[in-house]
């Protein structure tokens, strides 16, 4: 072996293991990102709940923080998030199962690669766009039928959020009905089914695990969504489930504070923390649970 | 089964009309489906038309909404899509290649999948919760143009690393194994054959996410971002503000006149989407004869 | 010997998109009688049995001429529904097929499609089935667990316990035992000969052995044609035509 063969060989190795250091790295920067988000709001949190009593936090039923008779019950707000994603949720569902089970089992190569495209783009409007929607155009063509109809309301944005998850439902849906294998339809049609029946009564069942994985992630979404909320939904956080009355959401009370001026190391800003830490856990635990009912389908159908 | 020929001709003809009537029933709910994103693209067309110009394009916000414009708006985001970019796409490269081609299937590997999967589905605001105290209180760089760009690129590293990482997965073994038999080492074999063939589809995955980034608005406002801001920003560390961040302004006050201006903004705002989606599309498909197999 | 035609194929062709499956063939196969397809791969033994229930319907691009006549009827005549033909003509197919759902679910299937709503009838129906496929005493005690807990040569029987549910006339069996080990086609060959009392049945098989073992009648494919077409011990020991005696004898296949 020469002499510049050796030296080039050795200077691959150092660049190899410079290249694996670096890499390394930038690999590990997700785990970090994860225990960054994780320690900055336990330690707010922390902070928080040694001026307010946990029981506080979890059943008083007033959020009022920056006002003067200060209550710091996270119930009303946690009401205008469930209020709202319910009826995203509502608006997505049938939607979204129905256009997946169309476009699964009925629908050609054709119509499928035209749809398709075209639901995605649901999914990549910007949430200030449809914000804009929902105050601004939904929220005055609901008055027209539901005259009592608060300008700022729950059932606008709740509708609109619904618009916006129908691509993850659909979409997520149907790929567990595409996974559901051929075999299974064609022992349902030799025993005299028909298209819907094979459908409804095997391809559904037996793509459920996935369909209620679509379910839950859509759910997390609406959950996390702000934008649409605070500018549609208003700012008055109501323990209700009344559709037609100014609610406030959890993200949507963090953007209100944060607008403001609002000092750092007061309670008033620790409050953004513990509700973003109920959010970051609402969230994740939907998350997981869907990770699990995904893995388990996976291992059911094989 | 010996059913009478009536009742199964009753049957049968009943199962017809269940099929005609999910097939209507599937076409009316995708018409609507289709039908609001057309509603609410020609609401905002209606609404902001008018408010196109030169002059909106070039202007500064105002109190007097027909003189407000989005200039900084417009100036800051693509000043701050381009810094998360210099972050998000080395680190987030970086990390799908070395998940992808150094780590394989071990344990540490399968955690940072489900990692990355997790945080993938984190509200956007927490991140910018965490902006808040990392970078704009602990690291001081405030409410700055600079903290904006490493928030989001946390906020979209995670796409990034996942659809990199689909991307170099199309790249076929048999070429990695053929650098290797030719006495290549793992990294040459990355920087010269394989990211040249996964480069397309990593970047048409990355364009994608950040024009989801670009439409970001909650993480902005947490880290301060401010939504009245008739300047340029001017360095790193100067405040700025995002085509979001001035729409929701807009639509937040209560004269028509500044509900005209958000529409327009939507539109700009849409017209970048559009164009940075066209890219992204035109890159797969010029790209995708590349890997002929 | 009372013997009456079930299903009569005249002249059939089938294509798949440009490619042409089956060639001109005719053939009758007899009520309550096993008749067995045999041949090489690709000699269109599956196109053919699935184009008794129209099952090939299912296929985009899939095409056919002829007639296939079941109790007279052309099954491919404009108008006919083949839901209809697939409640008097079942099959089984190669890789036991059961659904995700419990054992009872299973076979209860086809007979809640048609209908029937009463528990009483169903159990009924779903006892009597599975003891015709010799798998009642096995799951009596288990009819709620699910079905994929159960063995293949279980899960055939089932799947051949739920065919029966739907009160057919005739049972296609596209290679029902390929997927089985020794003993699990054993017992699904001696099941098969004591449903032919009731049952007119047309089974696909790679496995010569098996069609002498069963059938009373053969059909021997090739390329899409039928070669030949006899009485089963005819066939394997005085086929008349030459190709057919090179594949019995295993010169080629």
């Amino acid at each position: 072996m020469t002499a510049t063969t050796l030296h080039h060989l050795t200077r691959g190795r150092y660049r190899e293991r410079a290249a694996h250091v670096l890499l390394f790295f930038c690999g590990t920067l997700s785990i970090l990102t994860t225990l960054g988000i994780v320690a900055v709001l336990l330690f707010e949190t922390l902070a928080f709940f040694r001026e307010v009593p946990l029981f506080d936090f979890l059943t008083d039923t007033q959020w009022t923080p920056l006002f003067a008779d200060k209550h710091f019950g996270i119930l009303p707000l946690v009401a205008g998030t469930v209020l709202t994603a319910g009826i995203a949720v509502c608006v997505a569902t049938p939607v979204g199962l129905v256009s997946a089970l169309y476009l699964s089992e009925y629908a050609t190569e054709r119509v499928r690669r035209l749809v398709k495209p075209v639901l995605e783009v649901l999914a990549g409007v910007p949430t200030v766009v449809y914000g804009y929607f929902a105050l601004l155009f939904v929220t005055p063509l609901l008055q027209t039928v539901i005259p009592s109809l608060s300008g700022f309301n729950a059932l606008s944005p709740g509708i609109v959020i619904g618009m916006m998850i129908i691509p993850m439902v659909s979409s997520l849906s149907e790929d567990a009905m595409y996974a559901v294998p051929q075999s299974l339809r064609e022992g349902a049609y030799a025993l005299g089914s028909s298209k819907l029946q094979v459908a409804v009564k095997v391809v559904v069942p037996a793509a459920f695990s996935g369909i209620a994985a679509s379910l839950l992630l859509g759910v997390s979404r609406a959950i996390g969504e702000t934008m649409i909320l605070a500018i549609a939904a208003g700012q008055q956080p109501r323990l209700t489930l009344n559709p037609t009355v100014p609610i406030e959401t959890m993200t949507a009370y963090i953007v209100q504070v944060s607008l403001g001026d609002t000092p750092t190391g007061t309670i008033e800003y620790r409050t953004i923390f513990a509700v973003g830490m109920m959010l970051f856990l609402g969230t994740l635990a939907l998350n997981l649970v869907s990770q699990w009912i995904k893995q388990r389908f996976r291992e059911q159908v094989g | 089964m010996r059913i009478e020929a009536h009742t199964l001709a009753r049957m049968l003809s009943r199962r017809r009309g269940m099929e005609l009537g999910f097939k209507a029933l599937a076409v009316t709910t995708l018409a609507i489906a289709l039908g609001s994103l057309a509603l609410l693209l020609l609401d905002a067309i209606a609404d902001g038309a008018g408010r196109l110009s030169w002059q909106f394009l070039t202007s500064f916000p105002s109190r007097k909404p027909e003189e407000a414009g989005i200039l900084s708006a417009l100036v800051g985001t693509v000043c701050l899509i381009l810094l998360t970019a210099v972050f998000a796409f080395p680190i987030g490269v970086g990390a799908a290649i070395y998940l992808e081609e150094y780590a394989g299937k071990s344990w540490f590997s399968r955690v940072v999948e489900v990692n990355i999967s997790n945080l993938a589905g984190v509200p956007s605001i927490i991140y910018g919760l965490l902006g808040l105290e990392l970078f704009v209180r602990a690291m001081g760089f405030d409410r700055s143009l600079l903290s904006g760009a490493l928030t989001m690129a946390l906020l979209v590293l995670p796409i990034i690393i996942i659809s990199s990482r689909e991307a170099l997965r199309t790249v076929p073994r048999s070429i990695r194994e053929a650098s290797f038999a030719l006495g290549a080492d793992r990294w040459q074999t990355i920087w010269h054959q394989v990211l040249p063939l996964a480069l397309p589809g990593i970047l048409t995955g990355s364009i994608l996410a950040f024009s989801r980034a670009i439409g970001e608005a909650a993480p902005l406002i947490t880290i301060g971002a401010l939504t009245y801001v008739a300047f340029l920003p001017d360095g790193l560390f100067a405040p700025f503000t995002a085509l979001p961040i001035q729409i929701f302004n807009w639509v937040s006050r209560p004269q028509a006149g500044f509900h005209a201006n958000a529409a327009a903004a939507i539109l700009v705002l849409l017209a970048v989407l559009l164009l940075m989606n066209a890219l992204a599309v035109f890159l797969r498909q010029r790209y995708q004869k590349r890997l002929n197999l | 010997m009372d013997e009456t035609t079930a299903l009569e194929v005249h002249d059939l062709n089938a294509w798949y998109g440009h490619t042409q499956a089956l060639r001109n063939m005719s053939l009758s196969m007899m009520e309550r009688r096993i008749t067995a397809v045999i041949g090489p791969s690709g000699c269109g033994k599956s196109t053919f049995i699935r184009c008794l229930n129209r099952i090939n319907d299912l296929m985009p691009g899939f095409r056919v001429a002829g007639r296939v006549l079941f109790k007279g009827q052309d099954l491919y005549a404009p108008g006919v529904d083949p839901i209809e033909i697939r409640l008097r003509i079942g099959m089984v197919f190669q890789k036991p097929n059961p659904f995700p759902k419990p054992i009872y679910d299973n076979v209860a299937f086809g007979p809640r499609l048609c209908g029937i709503k009463e528990r009483a009838r169903l159990d009924a129906l779903v006892e009597e089935s599975l003891k015709k496929a010799a798998l009642w005493d096995e799951v009596k005690d288990k009819l709620h667990h699910s079905a994929l807990a159960l063995s293949g040569g279980q899960q055939q029987r089932l799947c051949i316990a739920r065919a029966l549910a739907v009160e057919p006339e005739v049972l296609l069996l596209d290679e029902p035992c390929s997927a089985l080990d020794p003993i699990a086609t054993g017992r699904i060959e001696e099941l098969l000969l004591d449903l032919k009392k009731n049952y007119t049945m047309v089974i696909v098989t790679h496995n010569m052995q098996q069609a002498a073992r069963v059938s009373d009648t053969t059909a021997f494919f090739m390329l899409g044609q039928l070669v030949e077409f006899g009485p089963t011990s005819q066939i394997f020991t005085n086929p008349r035509d030459k190709v057919t005696e090179d594949y019995i004898t295993g010169r080629f296949g």
